[in-house]
């Protein structure tokens, strides 16, 4: 199984040596890598349909519990049949939709490092580990979106994008150590058996607070769902693939893998019905008012999105039921109608809904693939989206409260999906062809081929159900909690109340398409809200954290070293003072300190009088000089106090201490007086403070019990483990290596950086002159 | 600067002190020195004969940009670390000849640790010093 996850990770890199080979007519062949993984994921479906679960651990950081460990369930084998499957067809379709395209082999380097995080995302039952795929998915998300990297719209939805998904993946992040710290284990499975603990704890609520806030970021619910209309800027294979049908279902898949571990509790299930709900009626009702034909199926994706979260939120057996079996209604449908749009778009190089017309003159196959899906989508029979629809209308006929309103909610949201779907799959195809479309191409097989496989699955699950039912739907449900064998999926239900809401949804919706037409008249008028939305306030946001922080660098980061110098003291002087006065007495333990010997007196005023001149010279290479003095005076002290190592060293980066400030000293104008008297005043206090402090802080420290066990563990094993009889040298080389291997890395990027400040100001001197 | 004593000394200096240096490297195992102060010694003895003689000087004996020590000396140090994986210890465990050598004394991976310090540290220093004195 880890190969198969890591099979896209391996291709996208061994593209990255071969692709000049794949950017032309070998691109198709890429397609196997989904195809084969399809294949390999639907042959576990007899396995996982008898009710068994495959898992398959591989340790990675044992120490923090951190596994790579694998489990299929039904909920991931549904999930990662759809990722390979729809892949598959993505993959095959971009062959044609970006022929002769220069960065083609980069796109399909994307598309399955995507793929590989999905998959990776989906069967992963270590938290941290489906963190990590979480990240991923948003990162290859981020370069597909902005893949026209010339376009500055693109650019800018794609940082957009990522932002967001990584707020949300930041807080999945503290979700995750939340419940690792409650319940001691990043195991999903283990959670399981913990719900009652998990429920009892007082970090209830936050845990799951964060991992909503990840599965709406993720899932584009209100009020983070802007970043999913401005990631339509992405090619349309990658909308079809990453925004309707795979990555923003992966915040759903996050609350459906945790309903049997978070849910079933007031809070979740209040929560996700709200936010659900707004999403779906809000977004549904955007979609009138686009003409951009993934303008209305971003937002229609919205809605469906925000109909899963209500469905999990419900928290019945008919609910889930009813989220299973929208999922796959709603990936079938709403890829096609994004496959649909993208061959109009491609061949008529408009997506303009309010122009186009009458293409079903031109594009037959296309015509039948996208009124299929808006009839899926709209819920008629014999499609598998009336299954669909009716399930939802069942469950959401038996919520607990508030049932009136919640049923008006999804009938009306049912309405304009059914509106949205009409607009997107049928009207391009309906009418007069228009003039200026008549020299239009017919688009190839690659293209209508993968809209037209998935519009007839849509059909064909509709018509026998049992296709679906006991392969994928059912064993979804049972790895939600909930039992599902006495429940059977068919068309006729019989007459009842939900086939009447079901007549009303679809007499009024297609009422409403034949008397609301889309229009830019109406998109001018939504436009006037947009300073209220959600986007804007973002926007604004972002914008005056920017210039606070324009306004912040300036006060700090000023460029003066003198006033780093003395933010850093002077913080240093205040946290250190409010610690040592604050929580306890000074004790100075005056019994610890030795004797003071003559030469030791003698050392110490030659320091003093080398401070001094310093301050006080008039002369900067006698200043540097004197400062030479200090640094040998305190050479001797380590001598003294049996140092020898430190002396050493000491002596050696005095003497080229010295050296340095004379080499950029020698150059300088001479000596002049910069600062006042009043700024000599304040640095000298602050320093004589500073140095009181660290003063009192050494003496406090000999005060302080000391624990000497470690000192001794190395003097003892120095020679017997490390050969060595200079203890100082044998830690910094031997037990401490790494340390020391980390402090020489950083002098040398410390060189480089010095290297290349000066030799960059030398350069744009020269070019100045 | 360039006195003609203090670069007719230098000339001499330079192998002296740089023998200096190693004598500190190879000592610190046992006595006071190592990598870090010899690598300083080192650099010493390099700024030295360029104070006396210039900068290009001094350079013209280098050869090549003191630079290039950084790299060699990170992956001489990396790979002393990462020699006992391939006698399946961890990481950064000490590998030691089981017999002194003459002069030298005990050598192990340690000791090649202590080489990489050693070169990491003089490429370091007179990178940063001669860009310095370069653009002064």
């Amino acid at each position: 199984m880890l190969t198969a996850i890591l099979l896209g990770f391996l291709f996208a890199l061994f593209l990255v040596f071969t692709g000049k080979f794949f950017r032309g007519k070998l691109a198709i062949l890429s397609a196997l890598i989904p195809a084969g993984l399809f294949v390999y994921f639907a042959s576990f479906i007899p396995q996982i349909s008898s009710g068994e679960i495959i898992s398959k651990t591989y340790q990675w950081v044992p120490a923090f519990g951190v596994d790579l460990s694998f489990k299929l369930d039904g909920l991931s084998l549904l999930f990662s049949l759809m990722i390979t499957g729809i892949g598959f067809l993505v993959f095959a379709y971009t062959a044609s939709y970006l022929r002769g395209h220069k960065y083609l082999d980069r796109f399909y380097g994307y598309l399955s490092l995507f793929m590989a995080a999905m998959l990776g995302l989906v069967l992963s039952d270590n938290l941290i580990s489906l963190f990590v795929f979480w990240e991923l998915t948003s990162i290859s998300s981020f370069f597909l979106i902005g893949f026209n990297n010339t376009n500055p719209a693109s650019r800018k939805s794609a940082l957009t994008a990522l932002g967001i998904t990584g707020f949300g993946g930041f807080s999945l992040l503290a979700g995750a150590l939340l419940l690792g710290s409650i319940t001691g284990t990043y195991s999903i499975s283990e959670m399981l058996s913990m719900k009652e603990a998990i429920a009892g704890s007082e970090y209830y609520i936050l845990a799951v607070v964060f991992i909503f806030v990840a599965a709406f970021t993720k899932s584009a619910q209100f009020p983070f769902h802007f970043w999913l209309p401005g990631a339509m800027k992405a090619p349309t294979p990658v909308s079809t693939y990453l925004h309707s049908a795979t990555m923003v279902k992966a915040g759903i898949y996050l609350l459906m893998r945790f309903t049997p571990v978070l849910g079933d509790q007031e809070f979740w299930n209040t929560t996700l019905i709200i936010v659900g709900g707004i999403t779906m009626v809000y977004s549904a009702i955007h979609t009138l008012f686009r003409t951009d034909l993934k303008g209305v199926l971003a937002y229609s994706t919205i809605s469906a999105l925000g109909i899963l979260v209500f469905l999990i939120g419900l928290g019945s057996k008919d609910a889930f039921m009813a989220a299973s079996v929208f999922i796959i209604v709603h990936a079938l449908y709403k890829a096609t109608l994004f496959l649909v749009t993208g061959i109009i778009d491609h061949q008529t190089g408009t997506r303009d809904v309010t122009k186009l017309a009458g293409l079903r003159k031109i594009m037959m196959p296309v015509a039948i693939a996208g009124i299929l899906a808006a009839i899926s989508s709209a819920g008629i029979p014999p499609t598998i989206g009336f299954l669909g629809k009716e399930l939802t209308y069942e469950a959401s006929m038996h919520a607990e409260t508030l049932t009136i309103v919640i049923v008006i909610a999804i009938v009306l949201t049912k309405i304009l999906l059914l509106w949205a779907g009409f607009v997107a799959g049928i009207k391009p195809f309906t009418g007069k062809l228009p003039e200026p479309y008549k020299d239009v191409k017919a688009p190839d097989f690659l293209m209508w081929g993968p809209a037209i496989i998935l519009a007839v699955l849509g059909l064909l699950f509709g018509i026998f159900p049992m296709i679906i039912e006991s392969a994928l739907v059912k064993p979804v449900v049972s790895a939600l909690g909930a039992d599902a064998s006495e429940y059977h999926l068919a068309l006729w239900h019989g007459f009842n109340t939900v086939l009447l809401l079901s007549a009303i949804t679809i007499v009024v919706g297609i009422l409403l398409y034949f008397f609301v037409k889309p229009s830019a008249n109406l998109e001018n008028r939504i436009g006037k809200l947009e300073f209220i939305s959600p986007k804007s306030i973002l926007e604004k946001g972002t914008h005056y954290f920017n210039v606070f922080s324009a306004f912040w660098t300036n006060v700090f980061q000023n460029g003066y070293l003198r006033n780093y110098v003395t933010t850093i003291v002077l913080f240093l002087v205040v946290l250190v003072s409010y610690i040592m006065f604050g929580s306890s007495r000074v004790v100075i333990d005056h019994t610890q300190l030795s004797q003071v010997t003559a030469y030791e007196l003698v050392v110490a005023l030659i320091l003093i009088a080398g401070v001094f001149y310093t301050v006080f010279t008039k002369s900067r290479l006698a200043a540097v000089a004197a400062m030479g003095v200090v640094g040998l005076a305190i050479c001797l002290i380590f001598v003294f106090y049996s140092a020898p190592d430190l002396a050493m060293t000491q002596f050696s980066i005095d003497t080229l201490t010295v050296i340095l400030f004379v080499l950029v000293l020698y150059r300088l104008p001479k000596y002049l007086t910069l600062s006042d008297y009043k700024m000599r005043v304040r640095d000298g206090v602050l320093s004589a403070a500073l140095g009181t402090v660290v003063c009192l802080l050494a003496l406090q420290v000999l005060a302080e019990p000391t624990n000497s066990e470690l000192g001794d563990f190395y003097a003892k094993n120095a020679y017997i483990m490390a050969h060595g009889k200079n203890v100082v040298n044998v830690i910094l080389v031997d037990f401490r290596g790494i340390d020391t291997f980390m402090e020489i890395s950083v002098l040398a990027i410390a060189a480089i950086g010095v290297f290349g400040l000066l030799k960059l100001r030398l350069k744009s001197t020269d070019r100045s002159q | 600067m360039s006195t003609l004593i203090l670069r007719t000394a230098s000339n001499y200096l330079l192998p002296v002190l740089l023998v200096f240096s190693i004598f500190i490297l190879l000592r610190g195992h046992y006595l006071p020195g190592g990598g870090f102060v010899g690598g300083l010694i080192a650099a010493i003895a390099f700024v030295l004969h360029a104070f006396a003689n210039g900068l290009d000087d001094t350079k013209n004996l280098l050869r090549f940009h003191p630079g290039f020590l950084m790299p060699v000396g990170l992956a001489l140090a990396f790979f002393s670390g990462m020699s006992p994986i391939f006698v399946d210890q961890a990481f950064m465990t000490g590998l030691w000849f089981p017999e002194p050598f003459p002069v030298i004394g005990n050598v192990g991976s340690a000791l090649f640790f202590d080489i990489g310090v050693y070169l990491v540290v003089i490429g370091v220093t007179l990178t940063i010093i001669f860009t310095i004195s370069e653009s002064a």
